[in-house]
C-alpha cells in the first residue's frame, strides 16, 4: 500500500458514557480509494464513521480519546472548528435525508451557504449529471425533492454532497434503506466517484463491500480485527474471526 | 354461568351508555351557553354598538374603544412576546445541552404556564405600573400579557421545532452549515407553521384574559381610541365585564353583545390555526 | 486553514440564551415582589392571625385578617368544580381514547378545545345569567350570587384539561396490556376498571390536581359570579369571596398604596401562587414519571 494516507485514525477509542463503542483503533484510510467497514450490528461501524466528520459532536455523553488526522492535522480537538471539516468531508446517511425544499435548492443551499458564486444551474446540473440523476429529474427541478422515490432521493443527497467539492464522502448504509434495483444504482455511482473522491462506506451488507470497495475493515465488538485489500479479506483471511464472519458463520 | 355473563355484559352496556352522555354533553353545553349569550345580545350587536364609546345610557353605549384597545394590546403583545418566546424555544431546543440549568428552566415554564393569571397581575402592577411607572397604559398592559402568554409560546414552539426531523439537520451539518445556518434555513421554515398555530392560540388566551388587566387598573371610563403606547385603554373582556358587573339587565345585554364580538374574534382566530395546522401536516410528511 | 469557533454563531446563540432567561426573571420577579411586600404585611399582622383568624374584614374597622374564610371560599369553588370536572372528565376521557371513532373524536376534540378557549369572563356571564336563574327556580333561598353557581362553570372550564390530560395517560398504556385483559374474556368495562385505569392512575391524578390548581386560581367566574362575602361556610348557595376575588376587590378600589390594605393582596397572593405553585410542581412530577415509564 503505497498510496497517500488521507485520514488516519491513532489509538482511538470513543465511548458513550463509560461504554466504550470503539476500542484502541488504528487504522490509515487511502486518497481515491474505496474503503468499505463492515462488521456486525453494533460493532461500532457508524460511530468510527461519525468521528471522521465529527458528527458524534451532537452526541451529549460522547467522549473520545486519541487523534483522527485529516490531511496529517489533528480534528477532533475542540480549538477545530467542526463545519470547516464537514465542507471538505461530506456525508450520506442511512436513510436518505433531502431537505423539504426543490431538487434544485437541495443541491445549491450547501455551496450557497459557503459563499459559492459561480453557476448555479451548471453547478446542479453537473453534480445531477455526476450522481446519476439528471435525465430523470431535468424537467422538475424546482419541484420539491419531497415527491423523489427513496432512489432517487438518496442520489440526490449523494449529488448534495458532491457539490461541496469534498474531498472525502462518508457513506453510512446509503443503500440499506432502498430495493434492489437502487441499490445497483448507487452501487454503480460509487464505482464511478471514486475517480474524483476518496469514499469511506459502512456496510451490513458483505457482498456489497465485496463488490464495491478497494480495502475492507473488519470491525467486531469495537475493535478492528482485519484491515487490508478487500480481495484478499474475502479470500483468505489471516483472523480465524473475519473468516467466520465473511462464510456467515455469524452476524 | 350464561346469567353472570350477561350481568357482566349489561354493566359493560351501561357504563358505555353513560360515557357517551358525558362526552356528548360538552356539546350540548356548548350549544346552551352559545344559545344563552345569542339570545340576550344578539338583537343588540350593529353599527352603533361597533362603533361607539362606553355610556352610562345603555342605548348609546358601544364598545369602539375596547376593540381598539384589543387590536393595539394584540399587536404590542406579538411584537414582544412571539420574538422572545420563539427565540427562547429554539434555545431550549437546537442549542441548550441536557443538563441541570436547562432542565430548570424547562420546569420553570412549565410551572409558569400553571401559575394564576391575577398573580402576572400583581407582577405588572409592581414592576411596570409603579416601578417603571408606565402607569395605566397600553405598554404596561401588554408587557403583563406578554408575560403571562410567553410560557405558552415557548412550550408550543419547543413542539414545533421538536417536530423537526434530526435528519434534517444532520444532512445540513454534512454539508459544512453552522447550526444557525441550519436552523435559519430548514429548521425554522419547516416549523413556522407548528409555531404559528401555538402563536395564534396564545394570542387568542391574551385577548381574552381580564383579570392581569383589572390589577393593572385597566378597568376606567375610556371613552377614546388608544393613538400611542402610553395611552390609557380598556379592551374587549375588560368592558365586559365593567357590564356584567352592573345590576341593570340593559347592561347584561351590552355584555352578551360584547361577548359575541369577542367569540367571534376568538372562534376566527382558533379557525385559522386549525387551517394552518392541516395545511402544513399535508406539505410535510416527514 | 481551520478557523476558530466563529463570533456570529456565538452572538446568536448568547442572545437567544438570554431569551430563554426572561422565564427565570419572571419567576424571581414573581417571588421577589410576592415575598417583600407580605415581609411589609406580617410586620404588622402576626402570622397567627393570618393563618388561623376566621374573621377577613381588612377594609372595615376594626379590621381582621384571617385568610380562613377566603381560603375556604376558594375551596368551595374547588370542590365544587371537582365534581364537575372529575367525573365528566374522566369519562369523557374513556370515551374519546376507547369507544369513539375517528369521526367523532374529530367533533368532540374540538369542542372541548373551544370550551378551554372561551374567556373566563364569559363564564362569569354564563354563571351569572343562566345557571344562578336556574339554581334560584329549584332552590329559591339561593342567594343572588353564591358559591355553587360559579362552581359549576369553573368545572365546565376544567373539564376540557382533564378530559385531554386523561385521555393521554390512557393512552399511554401499552396496548399489550389492554389486549392481555380481553384475552381473559373481559368485557370493555372490566378492562378500562382492571387494567386501563390502574395502568394509568398517576396521570390521571396528575391531571386533577393540574385542573384543579386552575379552579383555585380562577379569578373572573367567581368575581362575578360568587360574590364578595369572606365567609367561612361550607354552604355553597351563600355568597363567599374567593382569595383571587378579593385580590380583584382591592384594586378595583381607592386602596392607597403602601398602606396595610393595599399590603393584603401580595399576602393573599403569596398563599395563592405557594399553593398553586405546589400543585402544579407535584403534577408535573408525577406525569413526567408515568411519562418514563412507558416510552
Amino acid at each position: 500500500m503505497n498510496n497517500k494516507i488521507i485520514i488516519e485514525a491513532k489509538n482511538l477509542t470513543l465511548r458513550y458514557g463509560k461504554h466504550p463503542a470503539i476500542r484502541d483503533c488504528n487504522i490509515q484510510i487511502l486518497k481515491n480509494k474505496v474503503t468499505a467497514i463492515i462488521g456486525p450490528s453494533g460493532c461500532g461501524k457508524s460511530t468510527l464513521l461519525r468521528t471522521f466528520n465529527r458528527m458524534n459532536d451532537f452526541i451529549d455523553n460522547f467522549n473520545i480519546e486519541g487523534e483522527v488526522l485529516f490531511e496529517g492535522k489533528v480534528i477532533n480537538h475542540s480549538d477545530m472548528d467542526p463545519v470547516e471539516i464537514r465542507k471538505r468531508i461530506g456525508m450520506v446517511f442511512q436513510k436518505p435525508n433531502p431537505f423539504p425544499k426543490s431538487i434544485f435548492d437541495n443541491i445549491i443551499w450547501g455551496p450557497k451557504i459557503n459563499g459559492f458564486i459561480g453557476n448555479q444551474q451548471e453547478l446542479v446540473e453537473n453534480c445531477l449529471i455526476d450522481a446519476g440523476l439528471f435525465d430523470e429529474v431535468k424537467d422538475r427541478l424546482n419541484s420539491s425533492a419531497m415527491e423523489l422515490s427513496g432512489g432517487q432521493q438518496q442520489r440526490l443527497c449523494i449529488a448534495r454532497a458532491i457539490a461541496m467539492k469534498p474531498e472525502v464522502i462518508l457513506m453510512d448504509e446509503p443503500a440499506s434503506a432502498l430495493d434492489p434495483k437502487a441499490t445497483m444504482k448507487i452501487e454503480e455511482l460509487i464505482k464511478k466517484l471514486k475517480k474524483s473522491y476518496t469514499i469511506i462506506i459502512v456496510t451490513h451488507n458483505m457482498q456489497q463491500a465485496a463488490r464495491i470497495s478497494d480495502n475492507t475493515a473488519f470491525l467486531y465488538e469495537g475493535e478492528l480485527i482485519e484491515y487490508g485489500k478487500t480481495n484478499s479479506i474475502f479470500t483468505k483471511p489471516d483472523k480465524q474471526q473475519t473468516e467466520d464472519y465473511i462464510t456467515g458463520r455469524f452476524g | 354461568m350464561n346469567d353472570i355473563l350477561s350481568r357482566r355484559k349489561l354493566k359493560a352496556e351501561i357504563f358505555r351508555i353513560i360515557a357517551t352522555i358525558s362526552t356528548w354533553s360538552s356539546i350540548i353545553i356548548l350549544i346552551i351557553l352559545l344559545g344563552n349569550i345569542a339570545w340576550d345580545g344578539l338583537s343588540k350587536v350593529n353599527w352603533t354598538f361597533l362603533n361607539n364609546f362606553p355610556s352610562r345610557f345603555p342605548h348609546k353605549a358601544g364598545i369602539k374603544a375596547a376593540i381598539w384597545g384589543s387590536i393595539w394590546m394584540l399587536a404590542l403583545v406579538a411584537i414582544i412576546a412571539v420574538p422572545i418566546g420563539v427565540s427562547a424555544a429554539i434555545y431550549l431546543e437546537e442549542y441548550a445541552k441536557k443538563n441541570k440549568l436547562s432542565r430548570f428552566i424547562e420546569i420553570n415554564i412549565a410551572n409558569l404556564a400553571g401559575v394564576p393569571s391575577i398573580i402576572y397581575g400583581i407582577l405588572g402592577l409592581t414592576i411596570f405600573v409603579r416601578f417603571f411607572q408606565l402607569d395605566r397604559s397600553l405598554l404596561a398592559g401588554s408587557l403583563t400579557m406578554s408575560l403571562l402568554i410567553l410560557p405558552v409560546i415557548i412550550m408550543a414552539a419547543r413542539e414545533a421545532i421538536k417536530a423537526v426531523p434530526k435528519s434534517i439537520r444532520l444532512g445540513a451539518f454534512a454539508v459544512g452549515a453552522t447550526r444557525w445556518q441550519t436552523i435559519q434555513s430548514h429548521v425554522l421554515p419547516a416549523a413556522t407553521p407548528g409555531i404559528f398555530t401555538g402563536v395564534i392560540l396564545a394570542m387568542s388566551r391574551a385577548i381574552g384574559e381580564t383579570a392581569p388587566l383589572i390589577m393593572i387598573g385597566a378597568l376606567t371610563y375610556v371613552a377614546f381610541v388608544p393613538e400611542n403606547i402610553n395611552d390609557p385603554f380598556t379592551t374587549l373582556p375588560i368592558q365586559i365585564y365593567n357590564w356584567v358587573s352592573r345590576p341593570q339587565v340593559e347592561f347584561h345585554h351590552l355584555a352578551a353583545a360584547g361577548i359575541i364580538v369577542l367569540l367571534v374574534v376568538l372562534l376566527t382566530m382558533n379557525a385559522a390555526a386549525i387551517l394552518i395546522r392541516n395545511r402544513s401536516l399535508k406539505k410535510y410528511k416527514w | 486553514m481551520f478557523r476558530q469557533i466563529n463570533l456570529k454563531e456565538k452572538g446568536i446563540e448568547i442572545f437567544l440564551s438570554l431569551s430563554a432567561f426572561v422565564s427565570i426573571l419572571t419567576t424571581m420577579g414573581i417571588i421577589t415582589i410576592l415575598f417583600a411586600e407580605s415581609f411589609q404585611f406580617f410586620k404588622n399582622v402576626s402570622p397567627v392571625e393570618f393563618f388561623f383568624g376566621t374573621q377577613w374584614e381588612p377594609l372595615l374597622v376594626p379590621k381582621s385578617f384571617g385568610i380562613l374564610p377566603l381560603l375556604s371560599g376558594t375551596l368551595i369553588i374547588v370542590a365544587g368544580s371537582a365534581l364537575i370536572s372529575i367525573p365528566f372528565g374522566v369519562l369523557t376521557a374513556i370515551y374519546l381514547s376507547q369507544f369513539a371513532s375517528e369521526k367523532t373524536r374529530n367533533i368532540i376534540k374540538p369542542v372541548l378545545e373551544i370550551l378551554a378557549g372561551i374567556p373566563t369572563v364569559v363564564y362569569g356571564f354564563f354563571a351569572l345569567s343562566f345557571i344562578t336563574p336556574i339554581l334560584r327556580s329549584i332552590l329559591p333561598f339561593t342567594e343572588v350570587f353564591n358559591a355553587a353557581s360559579a362552581s359549576i362553570v369553573v368545572g365546565i372550564m376544567i373539564l376540557p384539561m382533564v378530559a385531554s390530560l386523561c385521555d393521554d395517560a390512557l393512552r399511554s398504556v401499552p396496548r399489550s396490556l389492554k389486549e392481555g385483559g380481553y384475552a381473559l374474556g373481559s368485557t370493555d368495562f372490566e378492562v378500562i376498571k382492571g387494567v386501563l385505569i390502574p395502568s394509568s392512575f398517576s396521570g390521571i391524578m396528575a391531571s386533577f390536581i393540574l385542573a384543579l390548581s386552575r379552579a383555585f386560581g380562577e379569578t373572573m367566574a367567581v368575581t362575578i359570579a360568587a360574590g364578595a362575602t369572606p365567609k367561612l361556610t361550607i354552604n355553597p348557595l351563600e355568597s363567599i369571596q374567593t382569595m383571587t376575588s378579593y385580590i380583584v376587590q382591592v384594586s378595583l378600589g381607592d386602596t392607597p398604596q403602601g398602606g396595610i390594605e393595599y399590603q393584603t393582596i401580595f399576602a393573599v397572593g403569596i398563599v395563592l401562587f405557594g399553593v398553586t405553585l405546589l400543585m402544579n410542581i407535584f403534577a408535573n412530577w408525577v406525569m413526567n414519571r408515568y411519562r418514563e415509564v412507558y416510552e
